[in-house]
């Protein structure tokens, strides 16, 4: 067993878990913070996207251990009383169908946006579309996914 | 998975130390190659060694043209080193192109040199960039590091500390992605020292893993251009054939991927 703590959407969290327990079964089993989804056992969906230090990590793909310490933000720490605009715009430009891969695009949205940022690069249709490699949905066939995201990144930039 | 012990070293010794005193262990990078190997329990070590916290092995270096990358250095941080982007913006290209964003935020060049897989993009890198392997016993050049499929140099015990290359003058690098991995079906890396040597090494085609193609550097050196390519013959025997295209296609791969580095 390990002692894990880190911060997780602002609030501590420890715990003794198993030396190989993944970052998303802590999140999901352990603190119940079961937004952040499985998709799959290949580490390519992206289902299981969070931040650590503030970058987009495949949590499926990540032990609970090395994260030891860290900031982790999951997708329930997004909203601020209100939904996040990047979560605004997912439902506004019907960015989702079932939703299964929602909060890791959500949560690989806002961190592409923070990069793009602040490398001072301009968020393009096609960057974004490249961006989303390492997300895979089922469902929509993308192009609302690619729209909520210029949508969120411009409301971002605006709030 | 498997159960493990999870080690957090603090340094290259203490990283060595706890590795033979482990019964299996092994050293975790990135974890984006061994972790979901581990998942499928194909792999079983008793003892994982991580590698994060030691700050010597992150970090590239670039001095002149002589650049060093720290073995724990991401694939995002050198996707993004605006230094290196000037001076061997080829690399910095082919870091780009690995994975996906979050496979790069955590892995490694170390990691995934180490693990040679046959379709990676940094053996053929560094093949051609004619690069050196530190480790924590030895210097040794990529051409021999890399020794077959998921095969390296290495001894039981060594641990990669960072890599180095003389920036060419020129180089190039195109892969043709596998639409749902990316990892290369076959990729091309050439470059062109100041001295006129020219190296082309080619990833994701051999059947023995990455190699260099003599016929393409003979005929890049006399002409660096992609009419050159034209001329040469590259034969489909020891390419891999399996389910994404058989070994004529991956030969009519290389001398496509090798004009698109060129360009
Ligand atoms: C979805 C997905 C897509 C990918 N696509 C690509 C791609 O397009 N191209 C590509 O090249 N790769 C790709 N990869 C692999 C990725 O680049 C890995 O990061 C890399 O292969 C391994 O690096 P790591 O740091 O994650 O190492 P780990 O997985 O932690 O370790 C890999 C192996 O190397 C050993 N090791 C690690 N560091 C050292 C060291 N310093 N010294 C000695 N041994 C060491 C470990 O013990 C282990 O055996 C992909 C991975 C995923 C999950
Ligand atoms: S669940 Fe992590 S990538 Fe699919
Ligand atoms: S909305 Fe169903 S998988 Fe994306």
């Amino acid at each position: 067993m390990t002692e894990v703590s880190m911060t997780v959407n602002g609030k501590a969290a420890r715990a003794s878990v198993p030396d190989n327990t993944l970052l998303v079964d802590f999140l999901r089993e352990h603190l119940r913070l079961t937004g952040t989804h499985v998709g799959c056992d290949t580490s390519q969906c992206g289902a299981c996207v969070v931040h650590v230090n503030g970058r987009a990590v495949k949590s499926c793909t990540t032990l609970a251990a090395s994260a030891e310490g860290a900031e982790v933000t999951t997708i329930e720490g997004l909203a601020n009383g209100e939904l996040h605009p990047m979560q605004a715009a997912f439902k506004e430009n019907h960015g989702l169908q079932c939703g299964f891969c929602t909060p890791g695009m959500i949560m690989s949205a806002t961190d592409m946006v923070a990069r793009y940022q602040a490398a001072g690069k301009e968020l393009t249709e096609e960057a974004i579309r490249h961006e989303l490699e390492g997300n895979i949905c089922r469902c929509t066939g993308y192009h609302n996914i690619v729209r909520a995201i210029q949508d969120g990144a411009a409301k971002m930039a605006a709030g | 998975m498997y159960d493990v012990t999870y080690h957090r070293a603090t340094s290259v010794d203490d990283a060595v130390a706890r590795l033979s005193a482990a019964s299996e262990g092994q050293l975790l990078a990135g974890g984006q190659t061994l972790l979901p190997t581990m998942k499928h329990r194909l792999a079983a070590p008793s003892d994982l060694i991580d590698l994060r916290g030691i700050a010597d092995l992150v970090g590239v270096r670039v001095s002149g043209r002589s650049v060093t990358i720290g073995a724990m250095t991401t694939h995002a941080a050198v996707a993004g080193n605006a230094e290196l982007a000037k001076v061997c913006p080829a690399i910095v290209k082919l870091a780009g192109g690995i994975g996906d964003p979050a496979v790069r935020h955590q892995g490694t060049i170390g990691g995934s040199i180490a693990n040679n897989d046959p379709a990676a993009d940094y053996p053929a890198g560094l093949m051609a960039l004619g690069a050196t392997i530190h480790t924590n016993r030895r210097e040794i050049a990529a051409d021999d590091f890399f020794t077959g499929l998921f095969s390296t140099a290495l001894d039981e015990g060594e641990i990669v500390t960072a890599v180095s290359f003389d920036a060419p003058e020129t180089c190039g690098y195109a892969k043709f992605p596998n639409p749902a991995s990316r990892y290369a079906m076959t990729g091309v890396f050439v470059a062109k020292g100041g001295d006129g040597v020219v190296r082309v090494a080619v990833t994701g085609a051999g059947s023995d893993g990455v190699f260099r193609h003599e016929g393409l550097e003979q005929a890049l050196s006399k002409d660096w251009s992609s009419a050159a390519v034209d001329g040469v013959s590259v034969s489909a025997d020891g390419l891999m054939s399996d389910i994404h295209c058989d070994a004529a296609y991956r030969a009519n791969l290389i001398k496509a991927m090798a004009k698109r580095a060129l360009a």
